[in-house]
């Protein structure tokens, strides 16, 4: 009953070839934080083909593109990034997002790229690089296409990959002067816990005035959100009480999140708003150093 | 103190058990493993509430690889009989139907079968082979919708105890018990102030890391070995040869090292399965719960509900107390509800008391013992009122409980009258500790309050053996689940008058020492200990006699002194004086080896007392909760080892601080519990809370040659007020439903001042 195959290719090439020829039991590894626990819970089913592809060396390598764009190999680890000279000073939001992926441990293995196809609508990383407005590579039997990070998930646990797709690297774009980011979530406890909502606000801010906005919203929906009104309601403003108020009431707003054992829908919308205007204020205050 | 008393009471040694556990050696429950052993495996009941109609364990016989399955028909009807567990009592008619499921499956995950196979795998396929056929019935969770008429009934023959005349109808309510001091409808017509409020707690789990496992072997001559992890090797030997009728000493059982108890490894679940599937298999059978397996059917302490009522004169003095308890028990009867009214008031000396319980059943696993079972709920909701009454009458709630605290000489509303306490200086030194002198830092909000344990004694038995160079081991019989390994051997070295590591403390299994009751009601160091010593002067009794003999002299001529025997006065003669290691040497020709032994049944269990104190902080728009500063000070008779006392009292404070703000089991309208697994149950984690300080206080339990009282339990009593208190006085809002998880005080703190949510 352990008839599980492991493959570890040295190309994409390679890795698409062996998830095509998978027929849909292929799985892929990177860190394995989520997969092997899968494997010893015996949620993954006999006749699984794993791909581990960290051998894969644009898999795993971070490349400083100038102007604060990067491409990050969506296997490269949360402590990778974390020691990595450049990508704090230019996506503070983002890095704390994926530094928040599970416990120190876990966090010399987890990824991205893992984290975001692992398709929980309460994956940290995830609302931090909707508001990046980071882009995805992926890699098929078709060749390769670049997606909106948000459009990769479709529901808890499910992806618009196509079949054969594997997700390769992260681009973030080049951003101008005054501009920063900010991830925050709510958890009950400290650590070692899972967001009951998770809020990314990424900014531009020009003389005090917000020139550029974006915010992803995590875990009050089935997939992670692009909060877009409330991004209008920022841009223009000088992030005032009044505007700040209005992108809360925005987020509050497209909250559709259930009753569990996380938190209930009344909490979980209200949080919304408040973490909109933490990450805002936290955001606006790296921007104005940048 | 203690230091200046004692050469090694009071001192911090490393424990005996240290390096092995640091280094991995030491061996817990799942390590253990015998040559051809099986792996056993429980098929559970995926109903809250269910008949039975049938079983049909055909094709998983069938299975290659299965060597065994066993139902409740491989296990022999049991009497109605009440035996103790612990501090908790269990029904022999109920607890064999806990362990195996017959006529109906009383809460999710239910044991229905078992099955031993030669791999992981294959006993998991047999599993699915077994066909149950199920009538699904409905089913009922909570403790007061239990309570009510037309509540879905447990149990067609569960008659109220406790109440006349006795009602012809059975109903969920197992108990009802009364517990009046005094008249307290002529108390409270003197109080200038009542405060009248209604609590609820929800059920907790013990939270141990290590998850229940045992390995059996049933030989072909009937004899039985068990390594369990548990708290009580005895009880597991005890309910193996209850439950499957086998005579007692055809059992031997071997303590494990334990990865936590807290009360939750005192009864049995897997040990009476696996020692069936070795009889009908023939071979060892191993079994290890997992996680989910661990939160569904083990455990919990219960949830309920609690109405106080306290009347005072405006100087503070309490005239008159009542209170109202109803407990979950879980699937069969038997919360500790009665320990929840007793501990209520005991605190305090006032002289018109009142408390009724109700032990009530629900769809939930059976309840077990959980560090002072029953008393914090019962101190939810009394600190709490207690503290709502300092507010209303502007007085320091330290002072308030000064100014009723029960001291020597005190009648309990339960009946007994209070020994040597140490309440008052308790109190007296919250009061003193630079926490409570201090102001609260910016921001922050204090809370205080306080809890009480009766701590017990019980049947211990020891023995003290003296090696061949003089050296010497202490055997007893309880596992170690807080460091009493250490505490008993520096008892030993202080009355042997040798060095610490010249004593080495060993737990013997059922076989090779007395019988022993069960490490729990913080009575290992008090009753063991008392054991202990008992064994080590009946050792120096025999040395003594042995010098005499060496000398020629009477034994009443000989003293111990400094592990050394040494005539009495010059009158007996000049000798030198005899140590350990000389009378060792000689013992062959002065009547063989040289031990003792001690069994008792201890009495004079010192009560202990806590008040705790919290500096919180209250985050309004998220409901949030950061502890900034907590002190947990106890009176604990002495302290043997004092940092495994302070670590019992860090212990208990993080565990109530737990049940406090976040834990609790949230079932599905199905009856299913939803949050399994320690990411969704909060048990605190490191980073969420401070270093727990602690203040030691010593008052002589009279009744122990070292003043021990039991320390383990009180610490857990007073948090969930502390906690309550400090956030009301934080916010002006005062929780009475527990947790105070963030979305309930959210809500809470929303409703009493309404406001754009996200100000």
């Amino acid at each position: 009953m352990t008839d599980i195959s492991y493959s570890s290719p040295k190309t994409i090439d390679e890795a698409v070839a062996a998830m095509v020829a998978a027929k849909g039991a292929g799985r892929i590894l990177a860190g394995g934080t989520d997969l092997l626990v899968q494997l010893r819970a015996g949620f993954v089913k006999p006749g699984s083909i794993i791909v581990d592809i960290k051998k894969i060396a644009e898999m795993t390598s971070i490349e400083d593109k100038g102007g604060g764009s990067f491409k990050v190999g969506a296997a490269v680890t949360g402590m990778q990034l974390h020691d990595h000279p450049t990508f704090k000073k230019a996506w503070p939001g983002v890095l704390e997002a994926i530094n928040l992926i599970g416990s120190k441990q876990i966090q010399g293995r987890a990824s991205a790229g893992g984290n975001l196809c692992n398709a929980s609508p309460a994956a940290d990383s995830v609302p931090a690089l909707v508001a990046a407005g980071a882009t995805v590579t992926v890699q098929g039997p078709k060749g390769r296409r670049e997606v909106a990070v948000e459009k990769i998930p479709a529901g808890p646990g499910r992806m618009t990959l196509e079949p054969g797709e594997i997700v390769v690297s992260f681009t973030l774009p080049a951003r101008p002067a005054g501009s920063s980011d900010a991830y925050l979530r709510l958890i009950p406890r400290t650590e070692m816990d899972i967001a009951v909502v998770g809020c990314g606000v990424n900014l531009t801010m020009k003389g005090g005035i917000c020139t550029a906005a974006r915010v992803g919203l995590g875990a009050v929906a089935p997939t992670v959100l692009l909060v877009e009104a409330a991004a209008k309601a920022l841009i223009g403003s000088k992030l005032d009480a009044n505007a700040l108020e209005a992108a809360a009431a925005a987020c509050r707003a497209v909250c559709k999140p259930i009753d569990d054992k996380r938190g209930t829908i009344v909490y979980r919308t209200k949080i919304a708003g408040v973490l909109l205007k933490r990450a805002t204020a936290i955001a606006a205050e790296r921007a104005a150093k940048n | 103190m203690s230091k200046q008393k004692y050469k090694w009471v009071g001192t911090r040694p490393d424990r005996p058990d240290g390096a092995d556990k640091v280094t991995g050696r030491a061996r817990f429950g799942a390590d253990f493993n015998m040559p051809g052993q099986l792996v056993g495996k429980v098929l559970r009941s995926p109903h809250a509430h269910a008949i039975i109609k049938s079983i049909d364990t055909s094709a998983a016989e069938k299975l290659p690889g299965v060597k065994a399955v066993v139902t409740a028909k491989d296990f022999p009807e049991q009497p109605n009989l009440i035996v103790p567990t612990g501090e908790m009592q269990v029904n022999l008619r109920d607890i064999t139907r806990n362990v195996m499921a017959r006529e109906k499956a009383l809460y999710e995950s239910h044991p229905v079968a078992a099955v031993a196979a030669t791999t992981d795998a294959i006993a998991n396929a047999a599993l699915a082979l077994i066909k149950v056929e199920y009538q699904v019935l409905p089913h009922v969770i909570d403790v007061a919708e239990a309570m009510k008429d037309g509540a879905p009934l447990l149990h067609d023959n569960l008659i109220t105890e406790g109440v006349k005349p006795v009602p012809t109808k059975p109903s969920n309510i197992a108990k009802r018990i009364d517990n009046v001091k005094g008249d307290t409808d002529a108390g409270f017509k003197q109080a200038e102030i009542v405060v009248e409020r209604d609590y609820t707690t929800q059920p907790v789990h013990q939270g141990y890391i290590e998850p229940h496992a045992c390995l059996a072997s049933m030989a072909e001559d009937g004899q039985v070995q068990i390594w369990s992890t548990t708290q009580g090797h005895f009880q597991v030997r005890g309910f193996c040869s209850r439950l499957l009728n086998i005579e007692t000493s055809q059992i031997r059982v071997t303590p494990t090292e334990i990865g936590g108890g807290f009360g939750g490894k005192t009864v049995v679940y897997l040990e009476p399965v696996a020692v069936m599937l070795s009889k009908k298999s023939g071979k060892p059978v191993k079994m290890v719960m997992s996680r989910d397996e661990v939160f569904r059917a083990s455990g919990p302490a219960p949830g309920g509900t609690v109405h106080v009522k306290i009347g005072a004169k405006k100087d503070g003095t309490i005239v008159a107390a009542e209170c109202t308890i109803a407990l979950q028990a879980g699937a069969f009867p038997g919360s500790p509800v009665g320990p929840a009214c007793w501990t209520s008031f005991a605190c305090y000396d006032i002289p018109n008391i009142k408390v009724i319980g109700y032990d009530v059943v629900s769809n939930r696993p059976k309840v077990a013992a959980y560090r002072a079972p029953g008393a914090p709920i019962s101190a939810w909701g009394v600190e709490s009122t207690m503290d709502i009454l300092a507010q209303e009458l502007r007085m320091d709630p330290i002072d308030l409980r000064l100014k009723n605290a029960a001291k020597k000489g005190t009648k309990t509303s339960y009946g007994p009258v209070f020994d040597t306490i140490g309440f008052v200086e308790t109190l007296e030194a919250a009061k003193k500790s630079e926490h409570y002198k201090s102001k609260p830092k910016p921001g922050m909000a204090r809370g205080v309050a306080a809890g009480f344990w009766f701590n017990v004694g019980a049947d211990s038995s020891a023995a003290a053996h003296v090696a061949e160079d003089g050296t010497v081991t202490i055997i007893s019989g309880n596992p170690d689940i807080g460091g009493s390994r250490a505490s008993l051997a520096l008892m030993a070295a202080e009355e042997l008058g040798v060095d610490y590591d010249k004593v080495r403390p060993v737990i013997a299994d059922t076989s090779s020492i007395g019988f022993n009751f069960v490490t729990g009601g913080s009575r290992v160091t008090f009753a063991t200990g008392l054991a202990v010593v008992n064994s080590v002067r009946d050792l120096i009794r025999e040395c003594k006699v042995r010098a005499a003999k060496t000398w020629g002299v009477d034994p009443d001529g000989v003293i111990w002194e400094n592990g050394c025997a040494k005539p009495a006065g010059s009158n007996v003669g000049e000798f030198e004086p005899l140590s350990l290691a000389q009378l060792a040497a000689t013992a062959g020709k002065t009547g063989g080896p040289i031990n003792g032994h001690n069994q008792l049944n201890a009495q004079g269990a010192g009560p202990g007392f806590g008040v705790h104190i919290v500096d919180l902080k209250v985050d309004r728009d998220t409901g949030i909760v950061e502890i900034g500063r907590y002190t947990a000070l106890q009176d604990v008779g002495t302290a043997i080892h004092p940092s495994y006392v302070e670590g019992q009292m860090q212990g208990g404070a993080v565990q109530g601080i737990g049940w406090a703000l976040n834990e609790e089991y949230i079932y599905s309208a199905k009856g299913k519990l939803d949050n399994a697994g320690f990411l969704d149950y909060r048990m605190p984690v490191a980073s969420d809370l401070p270093m727990i300080e602690t203040v030691i206080v010593e008052v002589a339990n009279p009744h122990h040659p070292y003043g021990v009282r039991g320390v383990g339990e009180v610490p857990i009593v007073p948090p969930l007020a502390t906690v309550g208190n400090a956030i009301a006085r934080a916010t002006g809002v005062r929780m009475t439903d527990l947790p105070m998880s963030p979305p309930r005080l959210s809500a809470a703190l929303d409703a009493a001042t309404p406001r754009m949510a996200a100000e």
